[in-house]
């Protein structure tokens, strides 16, 4: 068992406090990805949990054991780093052995664990190699066959991505995925890039300025982000924040966008906002995927708009249109076939029943 | 002939397309040049010495050509070589130089390694510190190190003056701060995940020093041995200034203490020991000359 526990965790350098008092719980064989902007403290809380950063607050615990004092050899985790840190004048071998002569496990237990994660991984034929003669990708895998070897209560991932090349990435993040399947070992994972975290984790911690923002699976993150930063921070291309006044007239609520565009809020909804009518600084949330071009049918929550397209962007698959609802700029995804064109006029249709509305004076979704 | 390399690349295909090679035969002309002048301005004096040691001391002192030698003799190598005093010297100079270089790396490795990563406070300055260190010359601290001499033998009743030994106390106080500098901007270019990695892999510091940063550090090393052995091989102040007995002295100070008698100068014998004694620093340059380029180099670029 090896639930990994954070209670309250500060981190200060001097008088700046890169975490501010983060309380979170990692259960067994969990996958769990810190993510956030650089500078969030994401990196800081990873190397606190492996002991790299002595915690100026609060209490971390290892399988159920306080290790604020332990030094990083006796938690039991594994780290894997950004640029690998593979030890340059050893072989695959002895780097993948180090650890293991270190704790003066048997020669022959040794033998049989380098050569099992070898295996997992796939470097078999590459064990008597300098780090040198290695790719990126294969000094990566190196990096991770080092951490399985230790066979570890936590694997700790620090970046472990960021120097690859975008194909290599995809490669190795399912690779990644594939080899927590096998090992199933209780898992942090350190990246800035929110589609690694969205792919990889089995929840995500979204951290900004040394605070949790907000834990979920990647789909609740997505769908129902608590806040303006997570709805702004996943997914790609970012969701549209478009400022709103919510009018209440008849019983019904809408939102006005500008002079000539208003939606209804979708009738779910309008229990949740009713309150927040005629508040300040309110702000629509929509991603673009829904906002489309119209169709011949129509369902419930759905508006039609005509609008300018300022810019249009061609991905294959599908096309990116861009243009502005009083002065903010929105994008959104339309089929490639639609005809969108920069410059021309569009008919487009937005889909409501997806609606976030943010407070931007607290940063909350209400 | 270097036009005629031209003309014939000229035939070849039209001037212009070639000028980036036009351009490197040139340098490499310069650099061939310069090279060869250099070559003979530094390696004048050693070949005088060669030719003058196997000169008689009539036909030195003759007015002949000073670049040939009329009786060519072995003379000066069989007497130096049969005396008892250069041998000594030579072992004087051997142990101490061996020694030296031991005590230098041991210091200076483990305190590079302390003050290039264990960050405690002070790191930064003792750091710097070291460095000035270097920067005093030598010749200030002479005075002040006779004082601790014989404030030592008052209070202990150690003479430590005219010992050879004593030299292997002394050297490392020029060796030790150069070495350490070396080694901290050595270790320094060495990623701090390194050793993040070996903390959690289960290293002691000492192991991250003995298995991790030492191999790694190798040619780093190596310079720093070089410049530590040439330092107390060719040291002459302070053996000059501490050691006064034939019996204890070391070979550039033996050689001239000994084969000048008053005003009168042994040149083919002074030339003989010299030149012999210009030998282990050659033979140890000849063997580890890669490693301390790639020492030297290191840090340029990070590797």
């Amino acid at each position: 068992m090896a639930q990994v526990t954070l209670r309250k965790i500060v981190k200060k350098y001097d008088e700046v406090l890169a975490v501010r008092g983060i309380d979170l719980d990692i259960v067994d064989k969990e996958f769990l990805v810190l993510v956030g902007p650089s500078g969030c403290g994401k990196s800081t809380t990873l190397r606190m949990i492996a002991g790299l950063e002595e915690i100026s607050g609060g209490d971390i615990e290892i399988g159920g054991h306080v290790v604020n004092d332990v030094p990083p050899k006796d938690r039991d985790i594994a780290m894997v780093f950004q640029n690998y840190a593979l030890y340059p004048h050893m072989n695959v071998y002895e780097n993948m052995s180090f650890g293991l002569k270190l704790k003066k496990t048997p020669k022959d237990e040794i033998d049989r664990r380098v050569k099992q994660a070898a295996g997992i991984l796939d470097i078999t034929e590459l064990l008597d190699r300098k780090p040198k003669q290695l790719s990126g990708g294969q000094r990566q895998r190196v990096a991770m066959g080092r951490a399985i070897v230790r066979d570890p209560k936590v694997f700790l991932f620090d970046e472990p991505l960021s120097n690859l090349d975008a194909k290599l990435r995809v490669q190795m993040r399912t690779e990644i995925k594939k080899v927590h399947q096998k090992v199933r070992t209780t898992t942090v994972y350190v990246t800035h890039d929110q589609i690694e975290a969205m792919t990889l984790a089995d929840r995500v911690v979204v951290m900004n300025a040394g605070l949790i923002e907000q834990v979920g699976t990647p789909n609740d993150l997505y769908h129902s982000p608590a806040t303006k930063f997570v709805a702004g921070f996943i997914g790609s291309p970012a969701m549209n924040f478009i400022p709103c006044q919510l009018e209440q007239a008849a019983g019904a609520l809408s939102v006005r966008l500008s002079d000539k565009l208003s939606f209804p809020v979708p009738s779910d909804r309008t229990a949740r906002y009713a309150s927040h009518a005629g508040k300040a600084n309110l702000v629509l949330g929509l991603r673009p995927e829904h906002i489309a071009e119209t169709r011949p049918h129509t369902e419930a929550n759905q508006h039609d708009f005509d609008m300018m397209i300022d810019v249009d962007e061609p991905m294959g698959m599908e096309t990116l249109i861009y243009f502005t609802i009083g002065g903010a700029d929105v994008c959104g995804r339309v089929n490639p076939n639609a005809g969108a064109m920069s410059g021309k006029a569009m008919k487009l249709r937005a889909d409501l029943s997806n609606m976030h509305l943010i407070d931007d004076s607290t940063g909350k979704v209400l | 002939m270097a036009n005629t390399a031209i003309a014939a690349g000229a035939t070849a295909r039209p001037l212009k397309y070639g000028s980036m090679s036009r351009d490197r035969r040139w340098a490499l002309r310069w650099s061939y040049f310069f090279l060869v002048l250099f070559a003979i301005f530094f390696l004048m004096p050693p070949i005088y010495m060669l030719i003058t040691s196997l000169k008689t001391s009539a036909e030195i002192s003759a007015a002949t050509n000073p670049w040939w030698i009329y009786n060519p003799t072995l003379e000066n190598y069989i007497e130096l070589l049969t005396q008892n005093h250069y041998l000594t010297f030579f072992r004087n100079s051997a142990i101490v130089s061996v020694c030296v270089v031991a005590v230098t790396m041991v210091i200076s490795v483990i305190a590079a390694f302390a003050l290039a990563r264990m960050k405690f406070w002070g790191s930064a300055t003792l750091a710097t510190g070291v460095f000035l260190t270097y920067l005093i010359p030598e010749t200030l601290l002479f005075i002040p190190l006779f004082k601790m001499f014989a404030w030592v033998n008052e209070t202990f009743g150690i003479q430590l003056m005219n010992h050879w030994w004593t030299l292997i106390i002394l050297y490392p106080t020029l060796t030790v701060p150069f070495c350490t500098w070396i080694m901290i901007g050595y270790f320094a270019s060495i990623p701090k995940e390194l050793d993040e990695a070996a903390l959690i892999d289960g290293a002691t510091w000492t192991q991250t020093l003995t298995k991790i940063f030492i191999p790694v550090a190798l040619p780093g090393i190596i310079a720093a041995t070089i410049f530590a052995f040439t330092v107390s091989w060719a040291q002459f102040l302070y053996p000059l200034a501490f050691t006064t007995s034939a019996t204890e002295l070391v070979l550039p100070v033996g050689i001239i203490t000994t084969l000048i008698k008053g005003d009168v100068f042994n040149w083919g014998q002074i030339m003989t020991g010299a030149l012999l004694g210009a030998a282990p620093p050659l033979v140890i340059y000849a063997f580890l000359m890669d490693y301390y380029i790639a020492g030297l180099t290191a840090g340029a670029t990070k590797g």
